[in-house]
């Protein structure tokens, strides 16, 4: 089972998001990058495929150099081998397609995304790449069962679950679900160390014209202060839910 | 020609993000002096309804199953079209950038805001889970929007459209086996009020007044993420970063205190009331109400007064 994981290298949970001067784009100074959450879902998720039936991991992220450290961190966890394709993303198209060319050149069975990344959160690269290559696709995927050359598939939908079933090879939109939160794993030094000599290839991008051009970031309007009321004043809450709130 | 607007079947009826989908293509279409197209999934009940938000036709089809052949229907069924809106429902989003992704169109996912201005195209979207705010600008003749619901609203129209079916070949590539949706509860989503729960409920079994409150007020139930985590709540149920981002009128939370992470997720509701035992969570920066106090002794209380002013209206 050859699997292609793709990582996207992102602001922390808990970073505080400011923008550059003319509002152009994320001011990283200060900024922790990680692994993409939704990604880590789906590395982990990837390691129990493999662990249970053999096969490779490769991990794919489209960015400049500065993303390497997110993909020795991804090596480190246990991938095999990592691939960046050299380009700054600009918009989904775009990395969709150098995704595309990138899956078409090398066989994969199966190609596991995170529903979204948490800076743009976009949720367009896997169903993109997958209508570009007519895999099937399952997004919001929290369930994901391999056998042979089919997988079954369990999604989260509006207000409830779907389960499909599909031939190999498919693209995934992970999430947690697809494996636990406690199984996420943390490098160790062995890891850390086997990491360095693990392979990390460099492809340079295929042009495409950019049909979205982003315009600029602002942070949201803060809220005016709170207006605290008393524990055995309940009658008031709900007045001012009603008058003042117009929330009820 | 029309702006179109793509309008998705829930369990055989049509919902309230359909309607909101029409409303935003008929703001849409005013601006550029054009008229609505409602493509709609052909088992979604009273489509003549749609009219009222603006439809100025409606054309029925039998749908694919999966996002892909439903997004070739609608591709094919849009030629022409000055835009697309589909609203962002988690089939809405399978589908949206199979579409863009189709026929090279600018896609703007997580839209917050009606079109800014049309030539071209530009509108606000949510980025960084709601610690930012992106203006987009779209180029090239096919513009897609894809918007939050409960971003920009439902707005009723008058007018009649008229009815006709479509027919387009969609592939599928994914076969359906079993689809279970919980009826009598409202999807997170699209919810006007949330009632959300954390840690400060000590465990599972004490969901009962959580339940209870959010039965009062019609809302939709959620939960922290550590709650998720430890099993207590479903994860469908996780409001946050990493799991569903909420926008409604109304988000109360209880016993959370108000990671940033959780922030992210629910500080686009429009207002905010958090109850937490400790003064200092720093959930009350972010609320509008707030109440120091014991949940349990604060919610059955709210119940009540609730209660009685639903009564009493």
């Amino acid at each position: 089972m050859d699997i292609l994981v793709c990582i996207s290298h992102v602001p922390d949970t808990t970073a505080k998001i400011n923008f550059s001067a003319d509002g152009s784009s994320l001011d990283p100074s200060g900024v922790q990058f990680v692994i993409n959450p939704y990604d880590e879902f789906g590395l982990t998720k990837a390691l129990h495929i493999k662990e249970a039936q053999g096969g490779t991991i490769t991990v794919l992220n489209v960015g400049g150099p500065e993303t390497e450290p997110t993909l020795r961190k991804a090596l480190a966890i246990g991938a095999d081998k990592a691939v960046r394709i050299n380009a700054t993303p600009t918009d989904a198209i775009t990395v969709a397609q150098n995704i595309k060319n990138h899956i078409s050149a090398n066989a994969y069975d199966l190609i596991i995304c995170g529903q979204e990344s948490i800076d743009y959160n976009g949720q367009q690269v896997p169903a993109m790449v997958a209508a570009m290559l007519r895999y099937p696709f399952v997004n919001a995927c929290v369930g994901l069962e391999l056998d042979g050359t089919s997988a079954s598939t369990k999604a989260e939908i509006d207000g409830g679950h779907a389960s499909y079933k599909n031939a190999l090879p498919m693209i995934i939109g992970g999430k947690k679900g697809l494996v636990e939160e406690k199984d996420l794993r943390i490098p160790n030094m062995r890891g850390i160390m086997s990491a360095r000599s693990k392979p990390l290839g460099v492809e340079e991008p295929t042009s495409g014209a950019a049909p979205t051009v982003s315009a600029t970031f602002e942070k949201p309007a803060g809220k005016a202060a709170v207006k605290m009321v008393e524990p055995d004043q309940i009658d008031e809450l709900v007045r001012l839910l009603n008058e003042e709130a117009k929330a009820i | 020609m029309s702006v179109f607007v793509y309008v998705e079947d829930w369990n055989g009826a049509l919902k309230k993000a359909s309607f909101e989908a029409v409303s935003y293509a008929k703001t849409w279409a005013d601006m550029l002096g054009e008229s609505v197209v409602a493509l709609v999934s052909g088992a979604a009940g009273e489509v003549s309804s749609l009219a009222t938000y603006g439809a100025d036709e409606i054309r029925t089809f039998t749908p694919a199953v999966s996002g892909f052949g439903v997004a070739e229907q609608v591709k094919s069924l849009s030629e022409g079209a000055k835009g697309l809106v589909i609203a962002g429902t988690n089939f809405g989003k399978t589908v949206a950038p199979a579409v863009a992704a189709l026929g090279e169109g600018a896609l703007s996912t997580n839209t917050i805001s009606a079109p800014l201005q049309t030539a071209p195209l530009q509108v606000k979207r949510g980025a960084f889970s709601s610690k930012g705010i992106e203006t987009i600008t779209l180029e090239g003749a096919f513009p897609i929007i894809c918007f939050t619901p409960n971003s920009i609203g439902i707005q009723e129209r008058s007018g009649a459209g008229t009815i006709s079916s479509a027919s387009a070949e969609g592939a599928d590539l994914l076969e359906l086996a079993e689809k279970s949706v919980t009826t009598g509860k409202i999807a997170l989503p699209e919810a006007d009020v949330v009632v959300s729960a954390g840690r400060g409920l000590k465990g599972p079994e004490n969901w009962g007044m959580v339940e209870e409150l959010a039965d009062v007020l019609g809302a939709a139930t959620a939960c922290s993420k550590p709650v998720s985590d430890i099993g207590w709540r479903p994860h469908s149920e996780h409001v946050g970063q990493t799991g569903i981002q909420v926008n409604p009128n109304l988000y109360i939370a209880i016993g959370i205190s108000g990671a940033i992470q959780h922030l992210a997720g629910v500080s686009a509701s429009k207002t905010i009331v958090v109850v937490n035992t400790d003064a200092e969570a720093p959930f009350f920066k972010a609320a509008d109400y707030g109440i120091v106090g014991d949940a349990f002794e604060v919610v059955p209380r709210l119940v009540d007064a609730l209660r009685a002013f639903k009564a009493a209206q």
